[in-house]
């Protein structure tokens, strides 16, 4: 297939994202339902041509096509199928086609789901906003990043995928990742609607909820899978670096966790009206802000490709386009929509609140961190960079009244102050986690970090088990956990066990660099590790060193690893650590050099409660698409014959007139 | 005072108090934790701090990579080709370290060899940190790298 109808499709679906973005919003406007109309046809036209020109691009990938330069620079005749494949969106401008492609899924399913159960006008604003961000994503892609330029003279081979990149990890960690980033502009747009249409009830935000769930939900999978792959291909052993461009996809997620349980307040109490509204703006603004920060070069990162000034620019207009322009609605619009109720000062809205404060200052606190560095140098300060030291200590200090209040939030009431309810809680879950601290010391843990891992992993749990527990006492059969409860439950286990992980991990790992003959031996932990040198071992498209260390406790043999030193055909040398992943510990062996005399460097890792880490990331995800299924979402089909002109019976909110604004 | 207006008096007072807290502790620990990235002609000037801990940045300079036998030492030569600075880091190196490769390590300065703690090398290969860049950017036009220095890229 020709790659310029790939291009012809990306204009096509940039001229429809256009039209997308202006006639369904003045058909809204004007209340003409023939324009209202257009946004679900144009919303599909154009998601048909972005899958179109995505297919024709991959289709370059798996036929060679290296007239195509961006095949020709990310691909190879070597390269198994399933990474040539991936390797689309292993580049910026594939990856900004995924980004497209997966806005577009958004933006059909919406379609699909709510096509026709929401009232037409808010539903033609909702897709009104989601082509403005469509159509600058486009207009970027055609201007400054087109996937399908051409390469004369036609190279033989291509130059490879990067070997960082040739991992399972690829296959998964971007499109979820990006599921999650994109996913928040549908709650965006439902807020960028309602300020539009100036919505007095707040209705909406139950439409929204799902959807923002589902979003927090995929970009918690993809800050997972990004974090077990830096774990095991950047052959450090470590989870989190603070990495610019991982505080890039954690700012949205730390957004989006306080967006969640704001729309539930919101929702169900009718309260926070115009907080809710400013995180929906501000969750989207940082999965742009992440998108820039990432794809400018400006940050120096595993991640960032080779800067071009004008694409910086661009996406730094577009951000302020969006950011300023979303802020000034909310400006103008805000104190028609927001109101509601009040809540006393022990109930459970204030602890929601008290949880969403500080997630934002915690993502401030990392924006703080991640564009210091930018900034000392816009300002002749020098050039700095901030590092663990700085995030690590500030994080913990700020998720400590989060994770303190945590079990109390589903415990205490909506509403009104309960100060027996709490009191007695307090007295249970401290004993619960003072005696697992006391279990943890029998069973050897005896530093102040280990202690506190499993004291404030139970903290946790304990609350998720004494609510679980009071439900089960107090609900009638069959209504004890409906689903968006459960997902509450879920998520907040699931915080439980990455905490213990964290800590856990952070505390009790062994960590050594070691230099081995064949046949020398090394302890570490209660572990004995056996080098039985390294052979030469070929691979598909790379040439590998492979040592064999067998390692066993006790006398007794627990595993033979084979950590791999990858040669890839572009001299590109890439370390493939080798793992025994367990429930309770992780071994870990990487090849180092070799250093004379058949000795070899390896780096030597027991590392206790990694996985739980990841666990912990997955109930949470698992708990974000739960509550989806909640009978509380679902909508009957509301849209009223169009001649009978009445407002539909089931809550939908009134608009505004439009005169009136 | 009615109670609602005491409650969101209160409310109110908590969050700028949380506030208020929360940039205090940061500025502080950004204090604290920053380092600063020299090249070896601002260290060699003097302008590096003696005794604290900051980045080297630069490259590897041809041939003056030697290992300590038998250990996981090594010694190396950062360059900004005006001025070179001895290295000294014990552990393994990155797998894109080599010669001629850009290079940025942390450490402190002692007796004039600069003891990395951490040594980092660009996984992408036709990336360089923008900081290094310009370093190179200056010493290519004063002609103090021939043009075949440069690692290939991308075609």
């Amino acid at each position: 297939m020709n790659p310029e109808l790939g291009q012809i499709a990306l204009i096509l679906a940039l001229l429809l994202s256009g039209l997308q973005c202006v006639l369904p919003i003045v058909g809204a406007w004007r209340g003409s339902k023939p324009l209202m109309a257009t946004a679900p046809m144009l919303a599909v036209g154009q998601g048909v041509f972005v899958a179109l020109a995505f297919g024709i691009l991959m289709w370059s990938f798996w036929i060679n096509d290296f007239s195509v330069a961006y095949v020709a620079q990310n691909s190879n005749l070597d390269l198994p199928w399933f990474y040539k494949l991936s390797a689309v969106w292993g580049a910026h401008e594939g990856s900004l086609l995924l980004w497209m492609l997966i806005l577009n899924l958004w933006t059909v399913a919406l379609v699909a789901v709510l096509g026709n159960r929401l009232p037409q006008a808010f539903f033609a604003r909702v897709v009104g906003v989601l082509g403005f961000v469509a159509f600058g994503f486009l207009l970027y892609m055609i201007t400054t990043s087109n996937p399908f330029l051409r390469l004369f003279p036609v190279p033989a081979n291509g130059a490879d995928l990067n070997p960082v990149l040739q991992d399972p990890g690829l296959v998964f960690h971007p499109p979820t990742l990006y599921m999650g980033y994109v996913g928040f502009s549908v709650a965006f747009a439902f807020a960028i609607a309602a300020l539009l249409g100036g919505e007095l009830k707040s209705t909406w935000v139950r439409w929204a909820r799902p959807w923002t769930n589902v979003a927090w939900g995929f970009l918690t999978l993809g800050i997972v899978a990004g974090s077990a792959w830096a774990y095991y291909e950047l052959g450090w052993g470590g989870w989190w670096f603070w990495d610019p461009v991982e505080n890039a996809s954690f700012m949205p997620w730390l957004i989006g966790a306080a967006l969640i349980h704001a729309q539930a307040i919101t929702d169900k109490r009718d309260g926070l009206r115009a907080w809710t509204l400013l995180l929906s703006i501000f969750g989207f603004a940082f999965s742009l802000l992440g998108t820039f920060l990432v794809r400018s070069g400006l940050l120096t990162s595993v991640h960032a490709f080779a800067f071009a000034p004008s694409r910086g620019i661009f996406i730094l207009v577009y951000l302020a386009v969006v950011i300023g322009g979303s802020l000034l609605l909310y400006a103008l619009r805000a104190p028609k929509v927001t109101g509601g109720k009040s809540f006393a000062l022990a109930s459970r809205e204030t602890l929601m609140v008290i949880g969403n404060l500080m997630l934002t200052v915690a993502c401030a606190m990392v924006l703080l961190g991640t564009l210091y560095p930018l900034v000392g140098e816009a300002l002749n300060i020098g050039r700095i960079s901030v590092g663990p030291p700085y995030f690590g200590p500030l994080f913990m200090i700020l998720m400590t009244p989060l994770v303190l209040a945590l079990p109390f939030g589903p415990l205490s009431h909506w509403g009104k102050a309960d100060l027996k309810v709490w009191t007695r809680a307090l007295v249970r879950i401290v004993a619960l986690a003072v005696a697992a601290g006391i279990i943890g010391f029998v069973l050897g843990a005896r530093t102040f970090l280990e202690l506190l891992g499993i004291t404030a992993s139970v903290w946790v749990m304990a609350g998720v088990a004494m609510f679980a527990l009071k439900r089960w006492r107090e609900a009638p059969r069959g209504k004890r956990y409906p689903f968006e409860m459960l997902g509450m439950m879920l998520a907040h286990f699931g915080i439980g066990v990455f905490i213990a992980g964290a800590i856990l991990t952070r505390s009790m790992s062994v960590e050594q660099d070691v230099s081995m003959k064949p046949g020398s031996n090394v302890q570490v932990g209660s572990y004995d590790f056996h080098f039985n040198g390294v052979t030469d071992t070929p691979g598909p498209n790379y040439h590998a060193q492979q040592g064999t260390v067998i390692v066993s406790r006790n006398g007794r043999q627990v595993v033979v690893l084979h950590p791999q030193k990858r040669t890839y055909a572009g001299g590109q040398v890439q370390t493939e650590a080798a793992i025994q992943a367990g429930v309770f510990r992780d071994l870990y062996v990487s090849l180092g050099d070799p250093i004379g005399d058949d000795a070899w460097s390896l780096r030597v890792y027991d590392k206790p409660f990694v996985r739980w880490i990841w666990g912990g990331g997955v109930l949470m995800m698992l708990g974000g698409f739960a509550v989806v299924l909640d009978r509380r979402f679902r909508l009957k089909k509301v849209r009223e014959p169009e001649a009978a002109g009445t407002q539909p019976d089931t809550g939908a909110p009134r608009k505004l007139a439009e005169g009136q604004t | 005072m009615n109670p609602v207006r005491k409650r969101r008096l209160i409310i109110t007072l908590l969050i700028l108090g949380a506030v208020a807290i929360a940039t205090g502790l940061s500025v502080f620990a950004l204090q604290q934790n920053m380092t600063y990235l020299y090249s070896p002609t601002e260290v060699d000037a003097g302008k590096a701090p003696h005794h604290g801990q900051f980045r080297l940045g630069g490259i590897v300079k041809e041939g003056s990579i030697h290992r300590v036998p038998g250990s996981l030492t090594t010694d190396f030569v950062i360059t900004d080709r005006f001025q070179n600075i001895p290295v000294q880091y014990t552990g393994i190196l990155p797998d894109l370290f080599r010669v001629g490769q850009s290079t940025i390590t942390t450490g402190k300065m002692e007796n004039g060899t600069f003891v990395a703690t951490t040594v980092l090398a660009k996984h992408d290969e036709t990336y360089m940190p923008p900081q290094v860049e310009q370093a190179i950017v200056k010493a290519r036009e004063e002609n103090r790298i021939p043009k075949t220095a440069q690692g290939g890229g991308a075609p």
